[in-house]
């Protein structure tokens, strides 16, 4: 199992979250975040006070799915939430030991 | 409608000394009816006057909470919220009872040129009739009242100053000997009878402030920087982001002091007549145009029209007309209005980080520049032909009489001096008393927490 860890730019969420439903991924985990990479944030000014604001807002998709499945869903991820532009964020890929569906003690790829 | 009004004493006397020489000859029903209808026209007046008086005390007391609470509430960081909009809201309590006990009577009752006496004592002999030296047709306790929403909001307004790190305790202590010690003196000098600055009822040097410019806006815009400056700055000002957490609360606020400020001004006409009306044009006026001047200066010289720019701008042109809305037409309305919005940017976006003081939400730079300006420009433009205090003699600059301005810097520096010498005294009492500031890991916490143990934005809950 891998854990796709998405993080977007907010207006792509719907666009990301379309995608995603149109290749058949069933559950996503989404937690509003604040960060930045390369892209510098900008400045805001109140009554001439200037505040640098660096921390811009981004939505962070979390799903974890079968091996097989990881590239096509990183593939759609990709195009989905592409803009072209800095800020458009990056997606983490990393292995899953387990899995357990609360409800009734499925484990692994059942569990998803 | 002017003549009409002029010849209304006369017509009564008329009516009366014919209804008195007939009174003998006619049937005594007939004189009778006379008086009956004299009483009648007396309460519808009375109805009518007073129903716009109630009407003004409301909004004045709104002005307060939720205005000021929302907008100096936006202005800080979502830790300080509730301590911030505590602040206003305290104080529609706190006043209220201090005035009715003492402030009333040492602000309106008749003493000397400086405050006045204790006749109104627990509000004895404050009821259903009018008080002719302040308002003669409508109930001395609707004027009271609507006084008192006035001592309300003025030491409110203070609040902006010393927001994010004053202890509640210290508030409240600062707040009961300011409203003794500065505001009901200052309230005397220029409203109450017989005080040193009355324009109507024999002060020495009468000033024109005819909504507050001197006894609102100066005492607390200037008391505002002398608290900035002794409890100096917020931990990490200006270099920790101190962004304001909610400008929207900040422009739902704005809106309601700009509505509520038409009971301030127009209500300070005492009455629904054509000085209110007057009074509620040349505010609304100079409002529009000071949202319009700070915006444009704001736009050439920081790059954008902000949308704080524009409220703060509101609030400017509210502050500087309060002193002359009843006194000026519309054209120097609009004049009085640009040159506060303009004044007011340059003030807090230029001067304040020239010196680098830490009047938090820019009580001084708008109450205490805005009413400054006002006061003065107040004497320049005031005209009979608005408010015929003086019976034909001119009023103002316009009108041919120079000496006003006089005057008018005569109570500009009379507020200015109290204020400093009174909050400075009220300072070292508050700070030997209880400590007027919070330590500096509450003020890190935040005021909401430390000092009222709830936060503002529980939102899981």
């Amino acid at each position: 199992m891998k854990r796709i860890e998405a993080i977007i730019q907010p207006h792509k969420l719907e666009d990301a979250k379309e995608a995603l439903k149109n290749i058949g991924v069933d559950g996503m985990t989404i937690t509003e975040v604040r960060g930045h990479g390369r892209q510098k944030g900008h400045t805001e000014v109140y009554r001439g006070m200037e505040y640098k604001v660096d921390l811009l807002p981004k939505v962070k998709l979390e799903l974890v799915v079968p091996d097989p499945r990881a590239d096509e869903v990183v593939r759609t991820l990709v195009n989905a939430a592409r803009t072209g532009k800095i800020g458009d964020g990056k997606i983490f890929v990393s292995e899953v030991a387990d899995a357990i569906r609360i409800r009734n003690d499925d484990r692994g790829d059942a569990a998803l | 409608m002017k003549q009409w009004t002029r010849i209304i004493p006369w017509l009564t006397v008329l009516v009366l000394s014919v209804g008195v020489s007939l009174a003998q000859s006619l049937p005594p029903d007939v004189a009778k009816k006379l008086d009956d209808l004299d009483k009648a026209a007396k309460n519808a007046q009375m109805a009518g006057d007073n129903a716009w008086m109630l009407t003004s005390s409301a909004l004045v007391l709104m002005m307060t909470g939720p205005g000021l609470a929302l907008f100096y509430g936006g202005l800080v960081r979502k830790k300080n919220v509730l301590g911030t909009m505590m602040h206003s809201f305290i104080l529609m309590a706190t006043v209220s009872i201090l005035w009715a006990i003492i402030g009333y009577s040492l602000a309106f009752g008749e003493g000397n040129a400086f405050f006045g006496d204790l006749r109104y004592l627990f509000l004895r002999g404050v009821g259903g009739d009018p008080n002719a030296d302040y308002a003669a047709t409508i109930p001395h306790q609707t004027y009271m009242v609507y006084q008192l929403m006035f001592a309300i909001i003025t030491p409110a307004l203070i609040s902006g100053a010393f927001a994010e790190r004053m202890k509640f305790s210290a508030m409240l202590l600062f707040m009961t000997l300011w409203s003794l010690i500065v505001y009901f003196p200052m309230a005397h000098m220029v409203w109450g009878k017989g005080g040193l600055l009355n324009a109507a009822l024999g002060g020495k040097f009468p000033a024109f402030d005819f909504a507050g410019g001197t006894v609102v806006h100066i005492t607390s815009g200037v008391s505002a920087l002398v608290c900035a400056l002794y409890m100096g700055k917020r931990v990490d000002y200006p270099s920790e982001t101190m962004r304001p957490h909610s400008v929207v609360l900040s422009v739902i606020g704005a809106c309601l002091l700009w509505v509520g400020w038409f009971g301030f001004n127009a209500g300070s006409a005492v009455a629904a007549g054509s000085l209110a009306s007057s009074a509620f044009i040349a505010t609304h006026f100079a409002t529009a145009a000071a949202v319009l001047g700070w915006m444009v200066m704001e736009w050439m010289i920081a790059g954008k029209p902000s949308v704080l720019g524009a409220i703060s701008g509101a609030v400017a042109g509210l502050v500087a007309i309060t002193p002359a809305s009843g006194f000026v037409k519309p054209m120097p309305a609009i004049l009085i209005g640009v040159a506060a919005g303009v004044v007011c940017y340059l003030m807090v976006s230029k001067v304040k980080q020239m010196f680098g003081y830490d009047d938090a939400l820019d009580a001084f730079g708008v109450h205490g520049i805005g009413g400054t300006l006002g006061a003065l420009l107040t004497g320049i433009f005031a005209t009979k032909e608005v408010n015929d205090l003086r019976m034909g003699k001119p009023m103002g600059l316009i009108d041919g009489d120079a000496g006003q301005v006089m005057n008018q810097i005569l109570a500009v520096l009379i507020s200015w001096g109290l204020a400093i010498v009174g909050t400075l005294i009220i300072l070292k009492i508050t700070d030997a008393v209880c400590g007027v500031r919070v330590s500096k890991d509450q003020e890190m916490e935040g005021l909401d927490l430390t000092m009222h143990g709830e936060e503002g934005y529980n939102f899981e809950a």
